[in-house]
């Protein structure tokens, strides 16, 4: 059984959002959303596809252009010393063309992280031991994810972001991917994660951020979401009805 | 037909008596494609990694001059340089005209081209694939270029011999530049031209069959490397 080890993570928390919006082209694709992410929460974003989940994360993680409105963590504006403890998980791993070892190596090199030991161990906890050699784009869809979070995790992140991290996945790797989510949440790590997922929501979620249109629906603890929604959006959504 | 076949039977007579004119013209082939072919690499290689990777004003009217220089017709380079290095030119002075060096001049303006516009190509591919996950994880530029080039080596390796193939088969501007010279300019293409001229068919074949050869051979070594590094999804 995992024991809890909190680690000395740089504290970019709480991460608040204010009236932010986001444009791609013409397109608004956040729509003044605010809100308030808290220390060590799992917060999970969810609605229907084109809502600006993943342009949410992606926002978080300095990738998206701010139009309007700004982000904050523990009050201090992002900068590349809060990036550089923020770790990204896309939904479809960009996997470098080289083997397993030398994906992990290259974060290792870039992010100036030690250690044969350390990597060994990722790989180790995220099923990947004895991969070393293989090819990584050769990998399954779920080993494929599970190797992009092993380079998330080498970074330490105070911060995870992790854009439907399980979509499509075998049972293993989910299960995998969310034991190992709850570990870094034990360890300290706040985590948002997007998902399509409801049950997973219900298992890993603190928090519930409800997206539709571009806009925050809700934002509250995931008992009270699941129990009671505020909104009529996010009713329909739980009960698996189609958003138009 | 007769004839053709004691110049085939000849011509491999030359090959395997290791004949000496043979390979002294062999191997300034050899030389000249080369040292034309690094030194391209050299200016061609970092020239298109910049432009796929750099945005800046009047980028694409410099990928459309490289793509157009691609097809430079080689007696129109041969010429241009031979009017540079001539005696009355601006490098006279360098007294080059006639030597491998022009020859590997005229060699280079042929080549760098190729190598310039398809390592854009490739750059531009493997930095698009790679985008989200370096903007994410912070990478800093030389680093980036650094996995570009490294990951797309197999890629890479086309644009080598597209450059090396163009170099070696080149005839319009050497023997403009080189003059065709015994024993001094003279390379495989021009002895091939020369001597098919003179009606000396089988050193001309025997030639003929070297470079075949060495294309033969580039090429299999190539295709064998890309299988080898597609079966790892590596291109």
């Amino acid at each position: 059984m995992y024991k809890s080890n909190k680690k000395n993570l740089m504290k970019l928390t709480p991460i608040e959002v204010i009236d932010l919006s986001v444009l791609l082209g013409k397109d608004l694709i956040l729509d003044k959303v605010s809100c308030s992410i808290k220390n060590n929460s799992i917060t999970a974003v969810i609605g229907p596809n084109g809502a600006g989940k993943s342009i949410f994360l992606q926002t978080i993680n300095g990738l998206t252009n701010i139009d309007n409105g700004k982000i904050t963590f523990n009050k201090i504006y992002n900068n590349d010393e809060i990036r550089n403890k923020q770790a990204m998980v896309f939904q479809t791993p960009t996997l470098l063309r080289r083997n397993v070892k030398s994906n992990m190596d290259f974060v290792s090199n870039v992010k100036n992280k030690n250690g044969e030991i350390v990597i060994k161990n990722i790989l180790k906890r995220v099923g990947l031991e004895g991969y070393d050699d293989k090819p990584a784009r050769l990998l399954s869809g779920g080993e494929k994810q599970r190797l992009s979070l092993a380079r998330a995790l080498l970074i330490e992140p105070s911060v995870l972001l992790l854009d439907e991290p399980t979509a499509n996945l075998d049972p293993f790797s989910l299960k995998l991917i969310e034991e190992i989510i709850l570990e870094e949440s034990n360890k300290g790590a706040t985590i948002i994660l997007t998902t399509h997922d409801m049950a997973q929501a219900k298992r890993l979620a603190s928090d519930i951020i409800f997206f539709n249109k571009g806009k925050i629906l809700e934002q509250t603890d995931a008992n009270a979401f699941f129990r009671k929604p505020l909104t009529k959006e996010a009713k329909k959504y739980i009960n698996g009805e189609i958003l138009l | 037909m007769n004839i053709l076949l004691e110049a085939f039977a000849k011509s491999f007579e030359l090959v395997f008596s290791l004949n000496e004119d043979l390979f002294e013209i062999l191997l300034l082939s050899l030389k000249v494609s080369g040292i034309s072919l690094l030194l391209s690499c050299l200016i061609g290689l970092p020239l298109g990694t910049f432009l796929a990777i750099k945005s800046f004003w009047g980028k694409d009217a410099f990928l459309v001059l490289f793509n157009t220089m691609m097809g430079l017709p080689p007696v129109v380079v041969g010429l241009i340089v031979y009017l540079l290095v001539s005696r009355s030119g601006p490098f006279g002075w360098l007294g080059i005209l006639y030597t491998p060096t022009a020859m590997i001049i005229a060699q280079m303006i042929l080549i760098t081209p190729i190598i310039v516009s398809l390592t854009s190509q490739i750059i531009e591919e493997i930095s698009q694939e790679y985008k989200s996950l370096f903007a994410s994880l912070l990478v800093p530029s030389h680093k980036a270029i650094i996995a570009y080039l490294f990951d797309a080596r197999y890629s890479m390796l086309t644009v080598v011999l597209a450059g090396f193939g163009r170099a070696i088969s080149e005839v319009g501007a050497v023997v403009i530049v080189g003059g065709n010279i015994d024993h001094l300019t003279r390379v495989m293409t021009t002895t091939i031209a020369l001597e098919t001229s003179k009606g000396n068919l089988s050193l001309a074949l025997a030639l003929g069959i070297i470079l075949l050869s060495i294309a033969l051979t580039t090429n299999f070594i190539l295709i064998r490397l890309k299988i080898s590094a597609k079966r790892r999804m590596y291109v």
